[in-house]
């Protein structure tokens, strides 16, 4: 704000609120903000700090950068998934057949590519298409019939597992080869060091030029803006983490293309989620259907939206996950898919109870999953105790979601 | 929507002739004829359960009439959502806001009429929030802050704000003032004086009969879902209320007799 004694910014004439200014403003604020129980990302970092902390303490291999990378290799394909289920939670639906839908996916890019013949874009092409398929019809379901996304997904669940077994029919179970480029895009294929350097200085570059862009903007508006210190010191800061981040990692084999990918797709949904209409339509559909109804907004069509969004990027996950193990077979999406991928969306901040929520959660939910995952793998735990061990952070992270609420219900922010 | 659109005072902005309205066996509405014009604020009075909300949420296209005609500027239309509703300029104001509680201020003014759908024009959106609250007189903290956490009379605000954001021909208001206290009910009943001044028609619905006569220049009564009878701000308490409970002689009347009789004595 300036010195010269003109009106007050549109946005600072009421004497009763305070206004943070500056680095320490702006920390006071957000301190203020997770007291009410606004906690957003705070659990996840806290949990991932927990985990390395705790991994690597008993086993130093943990944090070797070659194993990053294979965890970053493994979160790419859950974590799609995981990004169309932060669609449906913020409307406050849930699509418990995600893991079947992945599993298809896997096969029938398995079936059409290699029994089939097709060549690979158009068997890929051909799974995404049915991942949309099915959300239309969970959306058609859900507007036609008001039949709840519990119940039609679940049975969802057993219908796609079914459909999966018949194409991969008896052998139940198809290789791919090795040499192809989908096979090398998942297993193999990293970015070279001067790219990923590159792009670590990206996000920074960006959030600076946005924020000094959308300050003068606000200034002609005569509206109050964020001072030019705590966008630095925030860009700053990303910038050296980020850096030392893909630095680190470079030391191994690199940043894998497909956790890349996943990154990109990440990106493109908050943009979506948070500066479109769209986007709009989507929390307040969560917030109070029958507000946004009242409003002009098509609510059957969002919600077809975000089903169709999920399933497809389920399919998607499918596909990336055939890719990292080579191979189309009946055990694909089964087991702990369906739940890892819920729990990371959860884990990551976004409410199951709808309207709040954000694409990155996605992303941060993953890497916790993936982190506990490969940390109980390396202690060589069986599969029993790390299903348990997962479960119990799954109802961990869904309890402090119900204290935030409870909290910033009880402060005014529900 | 175009200026040249925009009609002359007294013109017939909403005619309903016949209109019915069922739920299954009930009979909310029954054959309700209804007349608004420009620059004119009709208060649409009656008993709990005579049918007022029905009718306003028909208008607001959220429930579809089951018999009878609406013409709107002259022409037959056909609620058949919200949406159409809002784009042929009638706003209204709900009983229960229908408001986004998730959402902040400028996110619930706007919300289904955002400015540049694919990049979403904050700061424009920001600043249009502020004129708008000023122009109200409204006391709102801040526009960036989740609508749970505002009191029930700035989410009155919010709310009449919005309804007034795409320039409607008409504006319903559902009870607006029983949440509000002294000042905000009269700067309410002041804002809908001002909505009529710019030539808009008003529908106002409330119980607060003081209210009513403050600002309608028509009183449509209803009950038991029919018409039942037009008055004026100048109809005695009496009629006014006799239309709206169906009898001269009812609760009101006879309580009134009675506190006469014990003063007498």
């Amino acid at each position: 704000m300036t010195d010269h004694k003109s009106a007050p910014a549109l946005d600072r004439s009421d004497s009763r609120v305070r206004h943070d200014e500056g680095i320490a403003g702006a920390i006071r604020g957000f301190i203020d903000r997770v007291r009410s129980g606004d906690i957003g990302m705070l659990p996840v970092v806290v949990g991932l700090v927990l985990i390395t902390t705790v991994f690597s303490a008993i086993n130093p291999v943990f944090l070797a950068p070659n194993n990053l990378v294979n965890l970053l290799f493994d979160a790419a394909a859950v974590g799609c998934i995981s990004l169309g289920i932060v669609c449906v939670l913020l409307l406050g639906q849930i699509d418990l057949s995600v893991g079947s839908m992945s599993g298809l996916a896997s096969a029938i890019t398995g079936v059409l590519w290699m029994k089939a013949g097709l060549p690979l874009p158009m068997a890929i092409l051909a799974a995404l298409g049915a991942g949309a398929l099915m959300g239309l019809v969970y959306g058609m379901l859900l507007n036609r019939f008001g039949m709840p996304s519990f119940v039609s997904t679940l049975s969802g669940l057993l219908a796609l597992l079914g459909l999966q077994l018949y194409i991969l029919g008896p052998t139940g179970s198809i290789n791919l080869p090795y040499a192809s480029p989908l096979v090398r895009f998942g297993q193999i294929l990293v970015m070279p060091a001067w790219l990923s350097l590159l792009l670590a200085l990206v996000p920074g570059a960006l959030m600076i030029w946005l924020d000094l862009r959308n300050m003068r903007r606000r200034a002609a508006a005569n509206l109050s803006s964020p001072s030019l210190s705590v966008v630095l010191a925030k860009a700053g800061f990303l910038t050296v983490a980020l850096i030392v981040a893909v630095q680190y990692l470079n030391q191994g084999r690199g940043i894998p293309w497909m956790f890349g990918l996943f990154v990109a797709l990440v990106v493109a949904m908050n943009y979506a989620l948070t500066r479109t209409k769209w986007g709009r339509s989507m929390f307040a559909v969560g917030g109070n259907s029958e507000a946004a109804r009242r409003s002009g907004i098509n609510v059957n069509r969002i919600r077809l939206s975000a089903f169709m969004l999920c399933s497809t990027l389920a399919a998607l996950g499918g596909v990336l996950s055939a890719a990292r193990l080579a191979s189309s077979s009946q055990q694909a999406g089964a087991g702990d898919v369906n739940l890892n991928a819920i729990a990371a969306a959860v884990i990551g901040g976004t409410s199951l109870f709808g309207g709040r929520g954000s694409a990155w959660s996605a992303l941060l939910g993953i890497l916790v999953i993936q982190a506990i995952s490969n940390g109980l793998t390396l202690l060589n735990l069986s599969s029993s105790l790390r299903y348990m061990i997962t479960g119990g952070v799954l109802a961990i992270a869904v309890i402090v979601d119900s204290l935030a609420r409870q909290s910033r219900a009880s402060h005014g922010r529900a | 929507m175009a200026m040249a659109e925009e009609p002359q005072r007294g013109e017939p902005i909403l005619r309903l002739r016949g209109v019915s309205k069922q739920f299954g066996a009930v009979s909310a509405l029954t054959d309700i004829a209804l007349d608004v014009h420009a620059g004119e604020v009709v208060a649409l009075v009656g008993d709990n359960g005579a049918g007022k909300s029905t009718l306003v949420k028909v208008l607001a296209g959220v429930h579809q009439p089951t018999g009878g005609t609406i013409e709107f500027m002259g022409a037959p239309v056909s609620l058949d959502s919200p949406g159409e509703a809002l784009e042929l300029g009638i706003a209204t104001v709900f009983q229960d806001l229908a408001l986004c509680e998730n959402l902040d201020v400028v996110a619930n003014l706007f919300l289904g009429h955002e400015i540049s759908p694919w990049s979403l024009d904050e700061v424009q959106m920001e600043v249009r929030a502020w004129t708008l609250l000023k122009e109200l007189a409204a006391r709102i903290p801040s526009v960036r802050e989740p609508i749970a956490s505002l009191s029930g009379g700035q989410r009155q605000t919010v709310a009449i704000a919005r309804s007034l954001l795409l320039d409607p021909k008409i504006i319903m208001l559902d009870e607006p003032t029983a949440a509000l206290g002294v000042a905000q009910t009269a700067e309410v009943l002041n804002l809908i004086e001002r909505v009529r001044d710019r030539g808009h028609g008003v529908i106002l619905i409330s119980h607060n009969m003081e209210d009513v006569r403050a600002v309608a220049d028509r009183i449509v009564v209803l009950r038991l879902g029919r018409n039942n009878g037009v008055f004026t701000a100048e109809t005695s308490n009496e009629e006014l209320v006799a239309a709206i409970t169906g009898a001269s002689e009812n609760s009101v009347s006879r309580r009134r007799a009675r506190k006469l009789e014990e003063m007498d004595t």
